[in-house]
């Protein structure tokens, strides 16, 4: 039923659209082909954040990034929210769609970040019923992203690899790809990044997401690097991200910058360390 | 075994200990790993506030407001993803919250402020030609109603949230007068405006807000009203849509 390519969204530079960047956008664009946003902050009923979207979709292909459906959930998905979903996918009618492998709601309570679930059997069921209904509400398949990880579960019975290439076989979900997290979670572990990406269903990919990272310690002292979209990418994921790239091919590459947001032209150079990247993949 | 319940309920709450079966990966337990979850979700919380209250914030103060903001999302965790809409408790909150007794005012402060991120995200509507009302034959004009964008608000309070509002966010503005002030909040084209209004006026808006025709409002504002300067407000910060003319 939604077996058609991972996505249509173009193998080039996107990043993540912040309102403040509006007028650069449209003025000096490049290397930017396409935008991302969150699908949350245009959930409102009008004004400035809907009408620039609007315009935006005229010159640019759209991905539309949830961070709030908690597909990753023990409870049923939220049906106000999968509702808001449909009506944003209908209109903005954006090259992908995507959310997140974690939840974040609880018993009606929204907990704004994406939290970790252990891999077993039962849960592969339910984040698989999730996708199910996800991609039959909005008529199209979704992209589900890889999160990154701070800790393990005693319980879980597969690796992270292992779970997404069943939801793809089970579901026809694509996958979005996230360097970084790939790289924050083997540092947290211990493990390689790159045995992770030999083991990761490449095929399935739609889009890969590469942004910034804080470093920490844990209990023992060791590294605990986090998530936090606000610096640029770090070597090791650029090299990283050109491992991957050797053996995936070129994909749409999306620099996200959530927090501490810089000027454009910042941005844009940031941007364009993807367009080398992508030049440097054999062909 | 780790619910989803477990995991959640100490995100919230510092003094319930880290929920078992958690791991560094290579099955040691660990406290400071699920502790960035629990800094994740305090401080992105905190930051929507923020956002949502730059007044509220500016008058308790930066580590004052991050500190009161721990109680608010404990108190009123989010019910939606819709982190734009969060904190619609707030003005309830801060009446009952003790340490901010000595600022009455705040309250309302926050109820503006929260009107002011509602008329932004409010739907779109064609403001009403003012040629509109010339169309009407002199004697109906009275049984004229309006209706209003739902970019609008009027809140009515003891203390002069306009004059808190402006001199808060605007460089420049002198100090508040101590006086009960009426605020009229439109959405001209993409950008929410305050306006204050006086009394007279203030309960013009109001009646005519409610549903009732031009001469209730008129006659609720009461003598040596002249509607002239609020109407043509209204009109020009597209606060209107339609009008109904009486039948």
């Amino acid at each position: 039923m939604f077996d058609t390519p991972p996505a249509s969204l173009p193998a080039r530079p996107g990043v993540g659209y912040k309102p403040q960047h509006y007028a650069d956008i449209l003025s000096n664009p490049a290397p930017v082909g396409w935008l991302e946003i969150h699908a949350e902050n245009y959930m409102g009923d009008g004004g400035r954040p809907l009408a620039q979207l609007r315009h935006l979709t005229e010159r640019f292909p759209l991905s539309v990034h949830g961070v709030g459906l908690s597909i990753g959930g023990e409870g049923r998905l939220d049906p106000d929210h999968l509702a808001r979903l449909k009506r944003l996918v209908g209109w903005s009618n954006p090259a992908s769609f995507s959310e997140h492998l974690a939840w974040s709601t609880h018993d009606s309570q929204f907990l704004n970040d994406l939290l970790p679930l252990p891999y077993t059997a039962a849960t592969l069921t339910r984040v698989a019923d999730h996708i199910d209904e996800v991609q039959t509400a909005l008529g199209r398949r979704m992209l589900l992203e890889n999160p990154s990880s701070y800790l393990a579960f005693a319980q879980s019975e597969m690796s992270e690899t292992e779970f997404l290439r069943a939801l793809v076989q089970r579901t026809g979900c694509g996958l979005l790809l996230d360097v970084n997290n790939v790289f924050v979670s083997a540092t947290n572990f211990g493990t390689s990044p790159q045995a992770y990406i030999d083991a990761f269903p490449l095929d399935a990919v739609g889009e890969i997401h590469l942004g910034g990272h804080d470093e920490d310690t844990d209990d023992d002292g060791r590294p605990l690097l986090i998530d936090s979209h606000g610096k640029p990418v770090v070597d090791p994921v650029w090299a990283l991200l050109d491992y991957t790239l050797a053996r995936s091919g070129p994909k749409p590459l999306l620099i996200e910058w959530d927090n501490d947001v810089p000027d454009w032209p910042v941005l844009a150079a940031e941007a364009a360390r993807t367009a080398d990247a992508l030049a440097r993949v054999p062909a | 075994m780790t619910g989803q319940s477990e995991f959640a309920a100490a995100l919230l709450d510092p003094a319930r200990a880290t929920p078992p079966g958690l791991t560094d990966g290579s099955g040691a337990p660990t406290t400071r790993r699920y502790d960035v979850y629990r800094n994740n979700v305090t401080v992105s919380l905190a930051d929507a506030l923020e956002s949502a209250f730059p007044v509220v914030r500016k008058l308790v103060g930066e580590a004052f407001f991050r500190a009161m903001a721990q109680v608010f999302v404990r108190a009123h965790p989010p019910r939606s993803p819709l982190m734009m809409f969060y904190g619609a408790d707030m003005p309830g909150f801060l009446e009952g919250f003790a340490p901010v007794a000595k600022l009455p005012y705040l309250p309302d402060v926050a109820r503006l402020e929260l009107a002011l991120r509602q008329s932004y995200h409010a739907a779109d509507c064609v403001p009403l030609d003012p040629a509109a009302l010339g169309q009407i034959a002199p004697e109906r004009l009275g049984d004229v109603r309006f209706i209003f964008a739902p970019a609008v608000h009027l809140l009515r309070s003891d203390w002069p949230i306009h004059g808190i509002w402006r001199a808060n966010m605007v460089d420049g503005s002198p100090a508040p007068a101590m006086q009960p002030e009426t605020v009229l909040v439109t959405r001209p084209a993409y950008d929410p405006d305050i306006a204050p209004l006086d009394t007279q006026a203030a309960t013009f808006v109001a009646t005519l807000m409610s549903g009732e025709p031009l001469t209730a409002a008129l006659e609720a504002a009461r003598g040596g009203f002249d509607p002239g300067p609020v109407l043509g407000l209204l009109l020009t910060s597209g606060a209107l849509t339609a009008l109904t003319p009486g039948d």
